[in-house]
């Protein structure tokens, strides 16, 4: 991965300054217009959440019942990344939603459940953080709880009635909008994707050296 | 019987000519409306809300960036100090 790291910063940055030119060319959606360009990073950044929640999940669950201290690193890692995707999608959905719905908030299925999600995963950070010893054990679970939210956020719009468009503008968006949108929206998929992996490993990278900075502590006291 | 023919006739091009005003275009715009007597969700601009929302994106990574890079430099710094006390120890010795 070190090796890997510096080709996939130039890759991931290039992307995301090519991303605005395929989005700009991308075409406009008939009722929504402009603001309809959202949709091209606001869906990225939640896969990009989810697939954090998934990895923070998975890692929690392996170091709760096998005690791996990198699990448990890659777990921190990808709850913090949890966090700052959620961020992203839930600032720029209401910036759509004001346009397209008339409105910023409804508490609807979908966003009060993506907003519970996100609320689960700061009390994860916090936990961590302030809960002193044993708190990883509790914060661990907790993911665990957070990553089975993660299918019932997704099918929300699908199973209640809520003003929230369903999961299949994805997959027929090729269809509908062309292969330009298509383009643009799979291109800004993977420079999110990109930026996951890259800040993950970011992340973990931090978290070893206080590791190894800790080790060095406890051989000078001894 | 030429009643019973004329009735079915009638109610024919009733139920017919229902249909066909049914599928009619909607009349044509008699006047034209100002921009700011348009509900308020219409007279907003696009523009600022794209901008603000990608805007908003690379700030918090922009942020997220500069924070893990603070933190890096921070465990150095420490790292850097403690190797130095460590040596200057040993160099006492």
């Amino acid at each position: 991965m070190k090796k890997l790291f510096v080709p996939l910063t130039v890759l991931t940055a290039l992307m995301f300054m090519y991303a605005p030119v395929m989005i700009a060319n991308a075409p406009y959606e008939a009722t929504m217009g402009l603001v309809q360009k959202i949709f091209y990073f606001h869906v990225p950044a939640w896969m990009a959440m989810f697939t954090a929640v998934f990895v923070c999940g998975i890692a929690s669950a392996l170091s709760l019942f096998r005690g791996t201290p990198a699990a448990d690193r890659v777990a921190a890692a990808a709850g913090e990344l949890t966090v700052l995707f959620g961020s992203i999608g839930l600032v720029t959905g209401p910036l759509w939603a004001r346009k397209a719905w008339g409105v910023w908030w409804q508490w609807d299925a979908r966003l009060t459940m993506a907003l519970l999600l996100e609320l689960i995963f700061i009390a994860y950070l916090l936990v961590r953080k302030y809960g002193g010893p044993g708190s990883d054990k509790l914060a661990a679970a907790m993911a665990i709880f957070g990553m089975a939210n993660v299918p019932f956020v997704y099918v929300s719009v699908n199973i209640w009635r809520t003003i929230h468009p369903l999961t299949t503008v994805v997959p027929t968006l090729g269809d509908k909008m062309g292969p330009r949108a298509l383009a643009a929206f799979w291109f800004s998929a993977l420079s999110f994707m990109l930026l996951f992996v890259l800040l993950l490993t970011m992340r973990v990278q931090l978290d070893e050296r206080r590791a190894e900075l800790d080790r060095l502590y406890l051989e000078e006291e001894e | 019987m030429v009643m019973r023919r004329v009735l079915i006739a009638i109610c024919s091009m009733v139920l017919l000519a229902a249909q066909v005003l049914a599928f009619q275009p909607s009349a044509g715009q008699g006047e034209f409306v100002r921009i700011d007597q348009l509900p308020p969700a219409d007279q907003l601009r696009a523009a600022p809300l794209l901008i603000a929302a990608y805007a908003f994106v690379w700030a918090v990574l922009m942020f997220y960036l500069w924070s893990i890079w603070r933190r890096l430099g921070k465990v150095e710094l420490d790292m850097r100090s403690l190797e130095q006390r460590t040596a200057n120890r040993n160099r006492a010795r």
